[in-house]
């Protein structure tokens, strides 16, 4: 049975600042920032996006790829850090907008940047275990970074959508998880801003478990470095996901077109399943991309992926990763601060 | 449609909020939004069904809020307009980004968004806004 990506859709808000404007107002060298963390500029989401907007717009788009009637869908799982309830789950008003059956599993998921593939991994179960015919799985964020913060240069709004089912267009060749308990980033409740331990975040954390998850992956599939053609890899900035995949022994050529986080930020949840999509609107059949993410606290799930005839039929369905990217509109500061709420009025 | 209103009133308008599912009297085809119960055309000789309108349609008049009402205040200013969707009826809704992109007779489809929301408490609204098709 061959169980795998039906349909994906990302979106991505369409207003950006650059490293420059927010170096400028902290008074921080903005060339030894881009050079630091390889990142240009970030998305911002305007006054009324949030996860659940970015949410619907991002499984709309995998509706149109999928081509399949929404009331097949058995489950939704949405993985965010900054789902807009506290109590009240997301996944509760994106099935209402989309249209799905009320006969549907739905649960809100949370583990860092690592919650939209740990919602691929609870739908690519069910399917497998015949539960459900569908799931959709979203990773989405409008990411938290305190101002003058080393975060705030990053932190970015977007977020993808997965249909998961049988007769895929990326065939799910398998997973593999890596999880410890290791405190690199976190956020108390009813905390606004998110807290971290700086360099810590590196080793033991980002690297420890995106290169154990991606080499244990690749043990328990008896895949090589030479089988992938592209890379995809949890993006908090440029500089860690390029040297993660020098570390993998992979070719930067094949991280290149998911490398996302250059033009629009690290989207959190929503980073290496924005990159994903980033490289399935190129892919062409017989394509094998590895994806690993990563969520602080912390963890790492890897995923391979086997590209179908199927893409090419699909792939035209819907606006593209680049359409969201590079239809852009930048703003200064004072716009970001208004934006992002963090002017009270 | 109120946005501000009470749980069981947003409740029950989800659908055409969200969604912009409005109605259709199967008897003469003409298409509702707000959703009607009722033709006021065909009369009893009407049947309503529900009707998923696409989001697509072209400015038909629209107006700058500069001076907004409660729960509106920090996305000023902003676009009002009546659209004309394709299907065949007309809707007022808010138009997103530059108002000066903003003309009569252009095209533009739906995006979901927030409305409002009712305090740091309360309710966030949901729905439907539309956007300018470059």
């Amino acid at each position: 049975m061959v169980i795998g990506i039906v349909g994906y859709g990302a979106y991505v808000p369409k207003y950006r600042i650059t490293i420059d404007e927010i170096a400028k107002v902290w008074g921080q060298d903005a060339q030894a920032l881009r050079k630091g963390l390889l990142v240009e500029e970030k998305s911002v989401p305007a006054m009324d996006e949030d996860t659940i907007t970015i949410s619907v717009e991002a499984a709309r788009n995998a509706l149109l790829r999928a081509g399949i009637d929404p009331i097949k869908i058995g489950a939704l799982y949405i993985g965010s850090e900054s789902h807009p309830y506290a109590v009240k789950s997301s996944g509760t008003i994106v099935a209402q907008a989309l249209g799905l059956s009320t006969n549907l599993m739905v649960a809100d998921f949370e583990f860092a940047c690592k919650a939209g593939t740990a919602a691929m991994q609870c739908c690519y179960g069910l399917v497998k275990a015949g539960e459900i015919e569908y799931g959709l799985a979203i990773g989405a964020d409008t990411s938290q970074g305190r101002p003058g913060d080393a975060l705030e240069y990053t932190a970015g709004a977007g977020g993808a959508a997965y249909i998961i089912g049988k007769d895929p267009l990326a065939e799910l060749e398998g997973t593999f998880s890596y999880t410890t308990d290791t405190t690199d980033f976190w956020r108390r409740d009813g905390e606004k801003y998110p807290s971290h331990g700086a360099r810590f975040s590196g080793h033991p954390g980002y690297f420890t478990h995106v290169l154990s998850a991606s080499k244990g992956l690749m043990k328990k599939l008896s895949l090589k470095v030479e089988d992938f053609d592209y890379v995809v890899l949890h993006m908090p900035n440029g500089k860690f996901p390029t040297n993660a995949c020098k570390l993998l022994g992979f070719p930067l050529e094949k991280l290149e077109t998911s490398l996302v986080v250059k033009r629009m930020g690290n989207c959190y949840s929503g980073s290496s399943p924005v990159g994903l999509s980033a490289v399935l609107d190129v892919a062409k059949p017989g394509n094998r991309i590895l994806m690993t993410s990563y969520g602080s606290g912390a963890g790492s799930d890897s995923f391979s992926f086997l590209v179908t005839d199927k893409i090419l039929e699909r792939q035209n369905k819907a606006p593209t990763t680049e359409n969201y990217i590079s239809k852009k509109e930048n703003i200064d500061y004072g716009n970001y601060v208004k934006f992002r709420g963090k002017l009270k009025l | 449609m109120p946005y501000k209103s009470s749980v069981p009133l947003f409740w029950r308008l989800k659908d055409a909020k969200y969604s912009l599912v409005g109605t259709k009297c199967i008897t003469c085809n003409q298409v509702f939004f707000p959703p009607a119960d009722f033709c006021p055309q065909c009369r009893r000789k009407g049947k309503i069904e529900k009707f998923q309108f696409s989001g697509n349609g072209e400015v038909v008049s629209y107006t700058v809020i500069r001076v907004a009402p409660e729960g509106f205040e920090k996305y000023v200013p902003y676009v009002v307009a009546i659209i004309q969707l394709d299907e065949g009826t007309r809707i007022s809704g808010q138009i997103i980004g530059d108002i000066n992109k903003v003309e009569i007779e252009k095209r533009v489809k739906s995006v979901f968004r927030r409305i409002t929301e009712d305090n740091d408490q309360g309710l966030i609204h949901y729905g439907i806004k539309f956007e300018i098709v470059d």
